[in-house]
């Protein structure tokens, strides 16, 4: 009897596992498969959460509103990297496969991770898309074809923040013998403006001065008493990350240093950063390669048709506008229009990593697309090409007022000409050294 | 008594370098800005710097103390104790509230490590009971995200984070730095009082030395245990208001113990005077080497620079300034 009972229990254990095994396949043959890489643990949780939300808020929106792309429904998969590049590199491994056509593309969200996955994406056909941070040469599409980098690069947020401060000074003309420094956290990624301020420096003639905070930047007493009473720079600009930005907005307060005059870059900008520093950090400016605020068509329509209905992936509406989830809005507005682009080539049904490189090789997010989209002014139009893989590259300057962030500028372009020259050096010497055949682009 | 003199010597020394040292870089480079009171400056900013590392590393010598064990999660909890704190704070309950209800929290989860980690653990090897503080500290770091969620939260505790001016103007000092210091000052001194002149502070060094040996002259291991980790949860919801009012209460709450490990390097495992005097060297020499020296050598030696200047005590003293020196016989 018990033995029976025992064969009764395996067989319902076993029809109900191969339900469940089942169900999702059934699911996942329907619909196109979207693997996402997030950070909601970790040190830098509280810039990854709402980027999280964002993505997964805009993906949610696509499918309780329109049902998908074209008809076709979007499964989204979250994987936790903590911000790790070993568990981003598993987490990409794992999810590369699933779905019927695999993950179309990968977004790492981490530099780490991103340098890591550049040659597996290569072998695996999945377009890897790091919007503001990675390899700025990866904008060259003719040396890395899976490699895509809009809206921005750090070495065209470099151009902008000495644009912005130059029309504060009234010119190029005088910048020089201006002083101005850059506090950095002191990895590849801190790093990466220092090339374009050093000939941006010698072109216009202020003094650099650079100081590099080790990881993770929880102490920078000394590095703000040699800025704010020893050097006394005209503006400092900072490439900072994690608990790094709060700690030196309140060090830059406790040495007088006025926040007007300092400039973060887009990673120094999201609320969470500015929540601890508190009143220190009024007035202080960051660059940001999307709109600000919670007042655009998007939103609205995020609140009406998820947080109503008590579908939203955020904690409550508070979140929806902030900076980093705007940003997770704006990725997920790159990659559907990949994808819708993809399907329209090869038809409705899911597509794989090879189809939506080709989509992302014409990408073209113009303001009429946006307006359709509900992010009209939120986010820059973007264009690229088989040999652009960046487009215009734009920023704005937004200034914290103690409670959110304000645009005080328009889009402000760097200077494309320059930066295109380095990006193509800098590419060129990296086809180089891995044996890179550069592909034609007519 | 020689042993004393020693300590002097080694620390008056070390004071002459460290005015020395950027004093004669002032002179020689052209890169180093030198003036005295902007040096009194950074010195100051680093002993103040420096209370507050001792504020960390003295939940470790604590633990250490007790069972010789290096306190892998004293780290973590700092950032429990903080993320409790501020969590119960935004529930409603009024500060003083929750300060008394998270020092509950900390007792409790004190009695909890030491039912269910430590007491199977008696007189293992001190690696095992290691591994174990391992273990504990990720599942406090993870266990205290899930429920208060990991989204930076801000702890104003209502001190001017202004600069203010001293010595007729001369030296910038922070009044929220000179309020940190005299709050972990007085703590520090609570605590060298209380085991250093009680039945208690006795008996835990008795069970330091020897589990077996003190659990057979009668002391309650297991109460000295939770005592001692109780004492080492308060000074880490200290260490993590002082901390998390500066940096906010998050995640990396928890990297603040690696700047404890040159001090406790620097002071001795077992000594609280070691971990104060610790501090306050490591923090002012790491400040005026930054300022003083990395100039010439390009900069963001900070860091690293501490764990150097406590590897060089080492030289003098392996046991640590002030650590208790152990003779083994063989």
């Amino acid at each position: 009897m018990n033995i029976k009972k025992v064969k009764t229990g395996i067989i319902a254990a076993a029809v109900g596992m191969a339900c469940l095994v089942s169900t999702p396949a059934v699911m996942a043959a329907e619909s196109q498969y979207i693997g996402s890489l997030v950070y909601r643990t970790g040190p830098y949780a509280p810039g990854g959460i709402p980027w999280a939300d964002g993505f997964a808020d805009y993906i949610n929106l696509l499918n309780e509103r329109d049902g998908g792309i074209n008809g076709v429904k979007l499964n989204l998969e979250e994987c936790d990297t903590a911000y790790n590049t070993d568990k981003g590199v598993e987490c990409y491994e794992r999810l590369k496969g699933n779905g019927p056509t695999g993950m179309p593309a990968v977004m790492p969200l981490s530099t780490g991770i991103t340098y890591a996955l550049l040659d597996r994406v290569v072998a695996d056909k999945i377009p890897l898309i790091t919007s503001g941070y990675g390899r700025a040469d990866g904008s060259d599409g003719t040396i890395f074809p899976y490699v895509f980098v809009p809206p921005a690069t750090y070495w065209g947020g470099a151009d902008i923040a000495i644009n912005y401060i130059s029309q504060q000074e009234g010119g190029y003309g005088n910048l020089k013998g201006k002083k101005i420094a850059l506090v950095y956290h002191d990895s590849a990624y801190g790093k990466e403006p220092i090339k374009t301020l050093e000939a941006l420096a010698a072109q216009h003639g202020f003094n650099l001065t650079l100081f590099p905070v080790p990881h993770p930047g929880l102490e920078q007493k000394s590095t703000w008493l040699k800025i704010g009473r020893q050097l006394r720079p005209d503006y400092v600009l900072m490439w900072g990350w994690g608990v790094m930005n709060a700690t030196a907005i309140k060090e830059a307060a406790a040495v007088n240093f006025p926040r007007e005059k300092f400039i973060g870059v887009w990673w120094s900008g999201n609320d969470a950063d500015m929540v601890p520093a508190g009143d220190a950090a009024v007035g202080y400016k960051s660059l940001q390669f999307n709109g600000v605020g919670a007042d655009f068509e998007v939103h609205k329509m995020i609140k009406q048709v998820l947080y109503a209905n008590g579908k939203g992936s955020a904690k409550s509406e508070a979140g929806i506008g902030e900076v980093a989830y705007n940003r997770g809005v704006q990725s997920a507005v790159i990659l559907t229009e990949a994808l819708q682009g993809a399907m329209n080539e090869f038809g409705n049904k899911p597509v794989t990593g090879e189809q939506v490189q080709w989509a992302l090789d014409r990408l073209d997010i113009d303001e009429a697309r946006l307006k359709a989209i509900g992010a009209e002014g939120l986010f820059d139009p973007i264009k690229l090409s088989c040999a652009d893989h960046l487009g215009k590259g734009r920023a704005k300057m937004t200034q914290w007022d103690g409670s959110q962030w304000k645009s005080i500028s328009d889009w402000i372009e760097p200077n494309n000409e320059m930066l295109g020259a380095m990006y193509k050096e800098s590419a060129a010497a990296y086809a180089k050294e891995k044996g890179i055949t550069p592909r034609a682009c007519n | 008594m020689r042993l004393e003199r020693d300590v002097f010597y080694i620390i008056l020394a070390s004071l002459l370098l460290m005015v020395a040292i950027p004093w004669t870089a002032g002179l020689l480079s052209e890169e180093i800005f030198f003036e005295w009171p902007f040096f009194f400056e950074v010195a100051i900013g680093g002993l103040l710097s420096g209370v507050m590392y001792s504020l960390v590393a003295l939940g470790f010598v604590l633990i250490f103390k007790a069972s010789g064990v290096f306190n892998f999660a004293q780290g973590a909890m700092v950032l429990f104790a903080a993320l409790t704190l501020v969590g119960l704070n935004e529930m409603g309950l009024p500060m003083w509230l929750a300060i008394i209800a998270t020092l509950i929290v900390m007792l409790v989860l004190a009695m909890a490590i030491e039912r269910v980690v430590l007491r199977s653990l008696v007189n293992q090897e001190h690696i095992i009971l290691f591994m174990a503080t391992i273990g504990i500290a990720y599942f406090l770091d993870g266990f205290g995200q899930t429920i208060w969620g990991s989204e930076v939260k801000n702890l104003d505790l209502g001190f001017s984070q202004a600069p203010d001016f001293y010595f007729g103007g001369l030296i910038l000092i922070n009044d929220f730095d000179l309020i940190a210091a005299v709050i972990a000052g007085i703590l520090v001194i609570v605590l060298a009082l209380f085991f250093q002149y009680t039945r208690i502070g006795r008996a835990l060094r008795a069970v330091a030395d020897d589990h077996q040996a003190a659990l057979s002259v009668g002391i309650p291991l297991k109460h000295i245990w939770v005592i001692v980790w109780a004492v080492a949860g308060i000074v880490a919801l200290v260490a993590g208001i002082m901390w998390g009012s500066k940096l906010g209460v998050q995640f990396s709450l928890a990297l603040i113990a690696l700047k404890a490990l040159p001090v406790l390097i620097l002071g001795g495992f077992t000594s609280i005077p070691g971990a104060i005097i610790g501090g306050l060297l490591i923090g002012a020499g790491e400040k005026l080497a930054e300022v003083f020296i990395a100039p010439m050598i390009g900069g963001g030696i900070e860091d690293w620079f501490a764990y150097m200047l406590a590897l060089a005590f080492l030289v003098f003293r392996p046991q640590g300034l002030f650590g208790e020196k152990i003779i083994e016989r063989v």
